[in-house]
C-alpha cells in the first residue's frame, strides 16, 4: 500500500512541477507540430499516400519528441540535487520510477491528443470512427515508450553528451514499440478500418516485460 | 608453448576443418546449390553470437548482484565478441541475400531485429565511453546490457510474429522443418568451432579488459605520487 501512496504523492509532485511552468508539454507540442508539418511538405502525400506513410511518420516524430522530452526528467533532480531527497523520501525506489513513468506517460499521452486534430486535417485522415481504439494504441505505446525512456534517461544522466546519448539508447530499444504502433495504427486509418489485436498484445507485452525489468533494477540506476 | 597458443591453434584448425566440411562434405542443395553454403557459417556465427551475448546478460546480471570487476570485464568481453558475431552475420547475410532473394538487404522483422540488437550493443560500448567513474560505468552498463539482452527474444520471436522473407527456421523450426542429416551433422560442426573461436575470443578479451583494469589501477596510484 505504501507504494501506491508514495508513487501518488511523487506523482503530484512531477505534475505539479509541470503544470507550474507547462514547459515541457508546449515545446514538446511545438516540437511534434513542426516535425509533422515538415514531412508533409517535404512528400506532399496525397490521400491513400498518407493513409499509408502518415501513421510511421506520426510515431517517429513521437518517439524523437519524446527522446527530448524525457531529458530532462532525472537531470532536473540531478542538477538540483533532490534525487537523495527523494530516495529517502519514500521506502521503495520503485515508486520514483512509477511516479516519473506514470507522469511522462501522461504528457506524452495529452501532447498526442492534442496534436491528432492537426494531424488528422493535415493528412487528411480521418480518425474519428475510430478514436477510441486510436486512444488504446496512443495509451498503451505511450506508456512503453516512458517506461523504458524513464530508465535509460536515469542511466543518460549520468554520461557525457546525456543529450545526444539518450536517443542512442532509447531509440533502438523502442524500435518495438515504434513498428507496432505504426502497424496498428495504419490499420485503423485504413478505408476498411481493422484492429491489430496481435500489434496491441505485443506492445502490451512489450509495456509488461519493460515495468518488470524497471521493478527488478530500478533502485540500482538511482545509487549515487 | 602456452596454454594460449594450444587453444588458438585448436581453434584454427577447428575452424579450417568446418570450412572444409562445408565446402567439401556436406552435399549439395538442390535449389540454391554452392550459395546454401554460406548457411553453415552465417547461421552458425549467429549461434555462437548469441551465446556469447547470453553469457554477457549473465556477466550483467551477476556484476549488479555482487559488483565485482571481473564480471564487468567479462561483460564487455562478451558484448564486442557478440557485436563482432553480428557483424559478420549482418555481412554473410547480404552475399546470400543478393542471388537467392535478388535484394541485399529486406526490411523484414528478422534482419531488422538482428541489426537493431546489432545497434543496441554499439550504444552499450558507447555509453561505455561516456562514464569516466569506473564503478558507474560498470553498474550503467550492466544495466543497459540487461535491458538490450531483453530485446533479443524478439529477434527469435519475429520471425514468427510478423510475416517475414527470412528463410524459416529449419532447425527446431517445428514440424515439417528439416534439415539432410549430413548438413545437420556438419552444421553442427560449425556451430561447435565458431563457439570454441568465440570462447577463445571472449577469453582473450577478458584478460585485455583485467589488464587494463589494472593498468588504470597503477596509473592512478603513480598520479597520486
Amino acid at each position: 500500500m505504501s507504494l501506491l501512496s508514495n508513487t501518488a504523492v511523487l506523482l503530484g509532485k512531477e505534475l505539479r512541477t509541470e503544470f507550474r511552468s507547462r514547459e515541457l508539454l508546449t515545446t514538446t507540442f511545438v516540437f511534434i507540430l513542426t516535425i509533422i508539418v515538415l514531412f508533409s511538405l517535404t512528400f506532399d502525400p496525397t490521400s491513400d499516400e498518407s493513409r499509408r506513410f502518415a501513421p510511421g511518420l506520426l510515431w517517429l516524430a513521437f518517439l524523437f519528441a519524446s527522446s527530448l522530452m524525457l531529458q530532462p526528467c532525472f537531470l532536473r533532480e540531478q542538477l538540483n540535487d533532490t534525487l537523495s531527497a527523494l530516495r529517502l523520501s519514500v521506502s521503495d525506489p520503485f515508486a520514483i520510477f512509477l511516479a516519473k513513468l506514470a507522469a511522462n506517460t501522461l504528457f506524452l499521452l495529452l501532447t498526442e491528443l492534442l496534436l491528432l486534430p492537426f494531424f488528422t486535417v493535415m493528412y487528411n485522415v480521418p480518425v474519428l470512427r475510430v478514436l477510441h481504439w486510436l486512444v488504446l494504441v496512443f495509451f498503451l505505446a505511450s506508456l512503453g515508450i516512458s517506461i523504458a525512456g524513464t530508465a535509460l534517461s536515469a542511466i543518460s544522466a549520468q554520461a557525457r553528451m546525456r543529450e545526444l546519448l539518450l536517443p542512442l539508447l532509447m531509440l533502438p530499444l523502442l524500435t518495438p514499440i515504434l513498428v507496432a504502433s505504426a502497424e496498428v495504427t495504419r490499420a485503423l486509418l485504413d478505408r476498411d478500418p481493422a484492429v491489430l489485436w496481435q500489434g496491441i498484445g505485443f506492445i502490451a507485452v512489450f509495456d509488461v516485460v519493460f515495468l518488470t525489468a524497471i521493478w527488478l533494477f530500478g533502485e540500482y540506476l538511482l545509487e549515487e | 608453448m602456452g596454454k594460449r597458443a594450444i587453444s588458438g591453434a585448436i581453434v584454427v584448425f577447428l575452424m579450417g576443418a568446418a570450412a572444409y566440411a562445408s565446402f567439401y562434405i556436406a552435399p549439395e542443395e538442390k535449389t540454391m546449390h554452392v550459395l546454401q553454403r554460406i548457411f553453415y557459417f552465417h547461421a552458425a556465427t549467429a549461434w555462437a553470437g548469441m551465446t556469447g551475448l547470453f553469457i554477457g546478460f549473465v556477466a550483467n546480471l551477476m556484476y549488479v548482484w555482487r559488483r565485482e570487476e571481473k564480471w564487468d570485464a567479462l561483460g564487455v568481453a562478451c558484448a564486442e565478441v557478440g557485436l563482432a558475431c553480428f557483424t559478420v552475420v549482418l555481412i554473410t547475410g547480404p552475399i546470400w541475400a543478393k542471388p537467392a532473394w535478388g535484394i541485399y538487404w529486406t526490411w523484414d522483422a528478422r534482419l531488422t531485429s538482428t541489426f537493431i540488437l546489432w545497434l543496441l550493443y554499439i550504444s552499450y560500448l558507447l555509453l561505455r565511453t561516456l562514464v569516466e567513474e569506473p564503478d558507474r560505468r560498470a553498474l550503467l552498463s550492466a544495466l543497459f546490457g540487461i535491458f538490450a539482452f531483453i530485446d533479443v527474444p524478439i529477434v527469435f520471436g519475429a520471425i514468427r510474429w510478423w510475416r517475414t522473407q527470412h528463410p524459416a527456421p529449419v532447425i527446431m523450426g517445428g514440424p515439417g522443418s528439416s534439415l539432410e542429416p549430413t548438413m545437420l551433422k556438419v552444421f553442427f560442426f560449425s556451430v561447435f568451432a565458431l563457439h570454441c573461436l568465440v570462447a577463445f575470443l571472449i577469453a582473450e578479451r577478458y584478460r585485455l579488459e583485467k589488464l587494463r583494469g589494472e593498468f588504470e589501477i597503477v596509473r592512478r596510484e603513480a598520479e597520486a605520487l
